[in-house]
């Protein structure tokens, strides 16, 4: 607020905020709804909303930085005795999906070289496989998406797993929108697109149309690839209890849930702020639906969407999660939104820490643009380095509660050692109100 | 499996379908293949990476020839949902119609049904030539990026809609063009092109000037206000 409506005592809106009358000005000048990246802004039920029961007198804790604490997981054990080889993974935190073409080819490399050096995967996005993260991912999962952009049967079977992707958190049921400003010669030749021109993604795929034709579509990818690696499938957080039930019927080994908190490169903002469901909501809702149908720990549950540290990884996995992926905070490890280019933010009308405008291709940081020389601000090396630290850092937090919880493993941790600290989250992840036993609606079960 | 003189042959009856795919994946596999009796089989043939030429014998169910590299397959009789979905080289043949989304998003090769093909047949191709004896169903064509599509019967509703860079020909009617297709001349370069799909796909007597093109106005390649109406 001005001094000037301060020193009048004026009260701002909480209808019509700062932000929502500079939208409403924007757009009635404009004639344009807002794109933009980056995933919810607004304040939604969250893992902050829960805590951890430490152990005290019913429960027995095991010493920090003593007694061992496992963070292994294997993700596609649901055919393996039919060929399928499970990822091993040494840390349950993966790297999520972003497209080449959203990404710069350096950053794809760096986030290949953090993972790798920690022993965990990335994933491939819209566009297709590049040679920078083939080469620098011990483990990579290739996404099978709508578009089909760069869609190549040999990227198939050099996968070490592939996801099928028919959502994401940030807008289920849309499809995505890269900027002609974007599309290099390098970009375009990958989609097979004219150069420089806006390139649509499409929300659905083009060969199937239900949960039927998904297990066609699978038994297909399981064929072509001789049944040797793991397939998911990614669904954005909405109908999660019924879209998790219907792709463990399609043959899926693991789930990939995706929450409204996740982020996207480009989509219209009223996307990204008013459809789906929190992150928080989704996991009982995916975990229930595994565990109906017996599929509990044998099809594996991976959560994204808004996980910034080892305790978000820690209530994630109590939940249900077997392991979760990061995006937007891989992003950051590797320095996108840094305050060293707070001068070049400014000049583009935004500020470090705020910035957005993913689509723009314009990004200081060299992380999220094709243009030439910001790329080159992003030494894939150092950005490896840092994302391998940020990752470590994640996996001893996550460790450092399990112990607290007595846990030998991170995977042990369970809804039991969890409560809430507001009705809404209580209802959403089905843990007890902090310092009751109470769980809303859990009279008339789930 | 029962070996004749230089095609290996497979019959469903009596092999599953991982033996038949499993033997066409096999690094180096080189020669001739029948599959007899698919009896609706999906995935049939799918992912095939070699020079082989493979002939199935029946009707075939999703997926057949998909992502197809490299190989000649012939299916002689009916085709289910996406086959030859991506497509990157080589080519399929079906002697009887297609079901939907018949080379959807394929890269490269020949598709050729000889019958009809039903609705979005094409969708999302990404430089494959399709041709197609008979009619196309509706939302044929809808977002295809490169390569080209002929059909020698009618074409359903929205045809080529937001369509990009593919050529698209059609001899017999269409019930209605799609958002940002638009029919285009056909220059002398075009009833050449033409006139070697065609060959390509065996039908050496049709004549092109009873053809027209279709193709993108590109009024939508950058997304305006002013054209919200279109999407």
């Amino acid at each position: 607020m001005t001094e000037q409506a301060t020193a009048h005592g004026l009260r701002e809106s909480a209808t019509f905020d700062q932000s929502t009358m500079a939208e409403i000005r924007r757009a009635a000048a404009t004639g344009v709804y807002d794109i933009r990246g980056g995933g919810s802004k607004r304040r939604l039920p969250h893992f902050d909303d829960l805590l951890f029961l430490g152990a005290s007198m019913s429960r027995y804790p095991l010493e920090g930085y003593r007694e061992r604490c496992g963070t292994d997981v294997l993700l596609g054990t649901r055919f393996a005795e039919q060929g399928v080889k499970p990822m091993h993974l040494d840390i349950p935190v993966t790297i999520a999906g972003m497209s080449f073409g959203a990404l710069s080819g350096r950053a794809k490399d760096a986030l290949g070289r953090g993972a790798s050096a920690v022993g965990t995967s990335t994933t491939t996005g819209d566009g297709g496989m590049t040679d920078e993260e083939r080469g620098q991912s011990k483990h990579l999962v290739y996404q099978y998406l709508p578009s089909r952009y760069g869609m190549n049967p040999d990227h198939l079977r050099m996968a070490d797993a592939i996801e099928v992707v028919l959502g994401q958190g940030a807008k289920p049921g849309g499809g995505g929108m890269l900027l002609g400003q974007k599309i290099t010669s390098r970009v375009a030749k990958m989609r097979t697109l004219p150069e420089g021109i806006d390139q649509r993604s499409a929300s659905r795929h083009p060969d199937w149309t239900g949960p039927d034709d998904l297990t066609i579509k699978i038994q297909e990818l399981r064929e072509i690839t001789d049944w040797q690696v793991p397939i998911y499938v990614k669904v954005g957080a909405s109908r999660t209890y019924y879209d998790t039930k219907l792709a463990v019927h399609a043959g899926a080994d693991v789930i990939v849930v995706d929450g409204m908190q996740g982020s996207t490169a480009a989509t219209q903002e009223v996307f990204i702020e008013h459809v789906g469901i929190p992150t928080l909501a989704a996991i009982p809702q995916a975990a229930q639906a595994l565990r109906e149908l017996g599929m509990e720990r044998e099809v594996q549950l991976i959560i994204s969407g808004g996980i910034r540290h080892g305790a978000d990884v820690a209530k994630a996995m109590a939940l249900g999660a077997d392991a979760v992926s990061i995006g937007s905070a891989a992003l950051i490890a590797l320095g996108d939104n840094d305050p060293r280019y707070a001068k070049d933010y400014e000049a583009l009308g935004s500020a470090a820490g705020y910035f957005d405008d993913y689509q723009d291709g314009t990004d200081p940081s060299g992380v999220t643009t094709q243009d030439p020389e910001l790329q080159m601000r992003l030494d894939p090396e150092a950005g490896g380095r840092r994302l391998a630290n940020f990752l470590r850092v994640m996996t001893m937090e996550a460790q450092t509660i399990a112990r607290a919880c007595g846990k030998s493993h991170i995977q042990h941790l369970e809804p039991e050692d969890l409560v809430a600290l507001t009705v809404e989250s209580s209802a959403m992840a089905r843990v007890p109100l902090a310092g009751t036993s109470w769980i809303p609606g859990s009279a008339t079960g789930y | 499996m029962n070996t004749l003189t230089d095609t290996t042959t497979f019959d469903l009856q009596s092999s599953t379908l991982r033996e038949v795919n499993r033997a066409l994946h096999v690094p180096g596999v080189a020669g001739a293949f029948s599959i007899r009796n698919p009896r609706g089989a999906h995935a049939l043939a799918a992912g095939v990476n070699a020079e082989l030429e493979i002939s199935i014998e029946g009707h075939v169910g999703y997926y057949a020839a998909g992502m197809n590299q490299q190989a000649a397959i012939t299916i002689a009789g009916n085709a289910g949902v996406g086959v030859a979905e991506n497509m990157m080289s080589g080519s399929v043949r079906v002697t009887g119609n297609a079901s939907q989304s018949a080379g959807a998003t394929a890269h490269g090769g020949l598709l050729v049904v000889e019958g009809d093909a039903a609705a979005r047949c094409g969708i999302s191709m990404k430089g494959v030539d399709i041709v197609v004896g008979g009619d196309v169903g509706h939302m044929s064509a809808f977002m295809a990026q490169a390569g080209r599509l002929v059909v020698r019967g009618d074409a359903g509703e929205a045809l080529g809609d937001s369509i990009y860079e593919t050529r698209i020909y059609v001899r017999g009617s269409v019930a209605s063009l799609g958002a940002d297709c638009t029919v285009k001349e056909m220059r002398p370069e075009h009833h050449e092109e033409l006139a070697a799909l065609l060959a390509a796909a065996g039908y050496l007597e049709d004549d092109t000037h009873a053809y027209t093109r279709y193709g993108s106005a590109r009024q939508l390649y950058h997304f305006t206000v002013d054209n919200a109406d279109s999407y």
